[in-house]
């Protein structure tokens, strides 16, 4: 009986190897199991080899598993490029149809299975996806009315000939397996889980459910990997809100036009990745400038420019924290996980409008793309703070310009939105005085500069850093940011068990650097080693400047466009150490 | 009932004396007034250069933003209010050289609002440099030897972009210019109004003599038809775009508001944006 399940399918892209896996993580998530889903792709339709990884477990998974226990294979090119994932006691499940064989050095078992030809007897050879499901069911000692629910969901509106024919293709693989393989059938059964209902998605996903649920109704944005979901769970779904989406002509219109909308009242906001962020900054020195909020998310990918724009990498985080002329307030956050990007994502809107100031909520291609069980997020948390609007004014008859920047005690100054009746005043990215009238005057730029940095001061924040520190005093403090949680996570349980005392630190906010807190930790470890997906070590260059850590810090980086695994990670930490 | 005094406000345009701006900032102040806005009901928008500063000169909410960039954060502020009167506007510059993109996007997509360039075929804050409305020719300090591109066309590409209403002013003529915005911003879409506004200081070509004895009133062409879009461009190709007047308007248009799925009857910032639990169960459902 196993306690993790490593599973893997491949083959062409557009061939359905990301809907046989969707298939079988939803069926694993109804049963209970906790999931964590890797996507290898790239950037074309159709061929080029993809691969869905999905790791199974009846407790919490954050990570990739390093191994393999099954690899179902469409072609040759699936067992050439992942073999070395597998043991002795893996398996592979291979379509029969291009007659598979074992590369030199493979110790799995392969199986070839006649996925095609089943599939092509039962009316279409699309079916094969299913005759692999039926054939990965029999491994795992699974019914198959586990898949009755999920195939009816996907299949029932074309009827029920075809869902019937579905079902019997994955009793068809059964049996197919079943023939060759005799008794080991089961022999790769999960140990059972709890059977909670669990929520099974990508960290796009929660962002823009935060989004709706933060009472965002507008968002303007233009199609880019890894953040178009995004955009297009809004387009789904804003309209049954009254909001609306407009996919613009680029990303400085996208970022502009939030601008406006927020000026305006609606809590608006944005998504892209690198390309896409180089073109906004001129915009977020503009909501900096004029105090209008705005929320961007950044969904990283591999830079510089085009990159690798559909692999794991963490290289925006300098761009991201300094990348505008002249200096502004500016609040960026990191979630880690499927629960912190929902509840960071309503915690942007509400910083955005209540410091009204530009909030970038920073991810990574595997946290936006990587599929994962969750517990369902709790809707008694959700609150929606809007800061200093002003609905009315007592005196509407003023003809004097309302001071849309005043110079407040916190730096905040009182927001009123257009229409409203005696709230006229001027808004300019041009330096400006109370009213918003462009003004050069040395004091007041002095003032209203201070004023305007003033404002961070007076953040609030919920937990800006996820600490595990079991150790008062440690051997290794780990540090890392969005979503190589998992991995640093099952390296710190593996190091302590082995004797080496090792403390967690992933960072949320970014900006403005939790500097005190995470000084704390540092004063408490040996060694720092940061982890992360980039060549320069950004977050180690962030932690220097911002705490004096230089002696004891060091890096562990990983820039090929894979994100970490944890034995991987585990032996690259020990070597530092 | 709001007077064009009402628009006024106490700032002192920063333009040099004789600029044409000075003309459609009084055009933009009597037609708001015409329509029967309050000044609090209006939100100019405005760009980068001489004439992006007109959003400080008028009474009414306005928002200078960044080069070029006008329409997008007017377009913004149209859908998350859409009972506010949205005027954008801007130089030559901004709208048909670094925001060339935005213009043909907001035309073809036909959001409510009102677009007036302030056009004068230079670049004037920046102490003159050519512009992409420069004919050919035009000698300026960034084309010492005489402009080599030819100059762009912003009527023929508002017309093949889709615009539902376009019009072009002359700012000294202050009662049709004010009568054209009027018309824009009675225009149930993207009204697209440009207007020649001379640069009094960089450009000695095209002065306000050189237009008064090169434009032709649409008024006066004998059967023009501002309702038909190939006699209209059929009439700027042949005039060269030196017309003023309606140039064509498509009275029967639906604005982009209008065409939204599920957009809210009432402006987006006087609806209850919080989620119930039954409507935060029903989205969260679809992931179990």
């Amino acid at each position: 009986m196993l306690h993790q399940l490593s599973w893997k399918v491949g083959g062409q892209q557009g061939e359905g190897i990301e809907s046989t896996g969707e298939i079988f993580a939803t069926a694993m998530n109804r049963l209970g199991y906790h999931l964590y889903g890797y996507r290898h792709f790239s950037s074309r339709i159709k061929g080029g080899h993809t691969n869905n990884k999905i790791t199974v477990r009846p407790t919490q998974v954050r990570s990739i598993a390093d191994d393999l226990d099954i690899l179902v294979a469409f072609d040759q090119e699936t067992i050439d490029v992942n073999y070395k994932e597998l043991t002795a006691s893996s398996i592979i499940l291979a379509d029969a149809r291009f007659e598979p064989a074992s590369p030199e050095g493979c110790t799995a078992p392969l199986f070839a299975v006649p996925f095609t030809e089943i599939a092509t007897e039962l009316g279409t050879s699309l079916m094969k996806n299913m005759v692999a499901i039926g054939a990965t069911a029999a491994l795992l000692n699974l019914e198959e009315t586990v898949f009755q629910s999920v195939v009816e969901e996907i299949f029932g509106r074309k009827g029920e000939e075809v869902v019937a024919k579905n079902i019997e293709a994955i009793q068809k693989g059964r049996e197919a397996i079943a023939e060759q393989i005799g008794d080991r059938v089961g022999e790769w059964a999960l140990a059972p889980a709890d059977g909670q209902r669990r929520l099974f998605m990508i960290g796009n996903d929660a962002i823009a459910l935060g989004a709706i649920a933060a009472g965002s109704r507008f968002m303007a944005a233009y199609p880019i990997t890894p953040a178009s979901e995004i955009m297009e769970y809004m387009i789904k779904k804003l309209p049954l809100v009254g909001g609306a989406v407009i996919q613009t002509e680029d990303e400085i219109a996208a970022a502009t036009m939030a601008i406006g909308a927020n000026y305006g009242g609606v809590r608006s906001f944005t998504a892209s990745a690198g390309p896409g962020l180089s073109l906004m900054v001129e915009a977020i020195g503009l909501s900096g400038m004029t105090e209008q909020p705005l929320v961007i998310i950044d969904t990283q990918r591999g830079g510089p420019s085009t990159g690798l724009p559909t692999k794991q990498e963490q290289s925006d985080l300098m761009a991201m924290l300094y990348g505008t002329h002249g200096e502004i307030p500016k609040v960026v956050i990191a979630p880690s996980t499927m629960e912190e990007a929902f509840f960071d994502t309503i915690q942007a809107f509400n910083i955005a409008e209540q410091l009204q100031l530009p909030v970038i909520l920073m991810t990574d291609l595997q946290l936006s793309l990587g599929k994962q069980t969750v517990a369902p997020f709790d809707y008694s948390k959700i609150e929606i703070k809007r800061g200093k609007i002003v609905e009315a004014l007592e005196d509407e008859e003023s003809k004097d310009y309302f001071k849309r920047y005043e110079n407040t005690e916190d730096g905040i100054s009182p927001r009123i939105l257009p229409g409203t009746k005696g709230g006229i005043h001027h808004v300019t990215g041009v330096e400006h005085d109370e009213t918003g009238k462009p003004s050069e005057a040395t004091g007041n730029r002095r003032t209203q500069m201070d004023k305007r940095m003033r404002k961070l001061n007076y953040l609030q924040f919920d937990t800006p850093i996820y600490v595990n520190a079991p150790h008062e005093e440690a051997d290794v403090l780990l540090v890392g940011f969005n979503s190589t949680r998992g991995a640093i996570e099952e390296v710190q349980e593996t190091l302590n068990a082995e004797g080496i005392k090792t403390n967690h630190a992933h960072v949320r906010l970014l900006f403005p650097f939790p500097a005190e807190e995470m000084a704390k930790l540092a004063d408490k470890a040996k060694k720092i080693i940061v982890v992360e997906n980039n060549s320069t070590g950004q977050l180690a260059n962030i932690m220097k400047m911002n705490i004096g850590v230089h002696a004891k810090t060091t890096n562990v980086l990983k820039y090929d466009g894979t994100p970490f695994l944890p034995r991987e990670l585990t032996n690259l930490v020990k070597e530092k150490i | 009932m709001a007077t064009f005094k009402d628009f006024r406000n106490a700032v002192k345009p920063n333009w040099c004396p004789g600029c044409g701006d000075f003309s459609v900032q009084a055009a933009i102040q009597r037609a708001a007034a015409n329509v029967g806005y309050e000044p609090h009901e209006l939100a100019v928008i405005s760009g980068i250069g001489c004439s992006g500063r007109i959003s400080g000169y008028i009474n009414s909410y306005g928002f200078h933003g960044i080069h070029g960039r006008a329409l997008p954060i007017a377009q913004g502020l149209k859908m998350a209010n859409k009972d506010l009167k949205v005027i954008a506007s801007g130089g030559d510059g901004d709208g048909f050289a670094i925001g060339m993109g935005h213009t043909i996007h907001a035309i073809r997509r036909n959001i409510d609002i009102t677009y007036i360039v302030m056009d004068n075929q230079i670049y004037g804050l920046t102490k003159g440099q050519t512009s992409p409305r420069s004919a050919a020719g035009f000698v300026t300090k960034s084309t010492p030897g005489g402009a080599i591109e030819p100059s762009l066309k912003p009527l023929e590409v508002a017309l093949t972009s889709g615009a539902t209403f376009v019009a072009q002013g002359f700012s000294t003529d202050i009662k049709e210019l004010t009568a054209l915005i009027e018309a824009g911003l009675n225009h149930k879409g993207f009204s697209f109004i440009n207007v020649f506004s001379p640069c009094v200081t960089y450009n000695k070509v095209n002065t306000y003599d050189w237009f008064k004895e090169n434009l032709t009133k649409l008024s006066d062409v004998e059967g023009y038809d501002h309702t038909d879009r190939s006699l209209a461009m059929q009439t700027v190709m042949e005039k060269e775009g030196l017309v003023t007047g309606i140039i064509y308007h498509n009275q029967e248009t639906t604005s982009y508001q209008e065409k939204v799925t599920g957009y809210s009857e009432l402006p987006l910032t006087d609806i209850d944006i919080s989620l119930s639990e039954e409507q935060f169960d029903q989205l969260v459902k679809e992931f179990m």
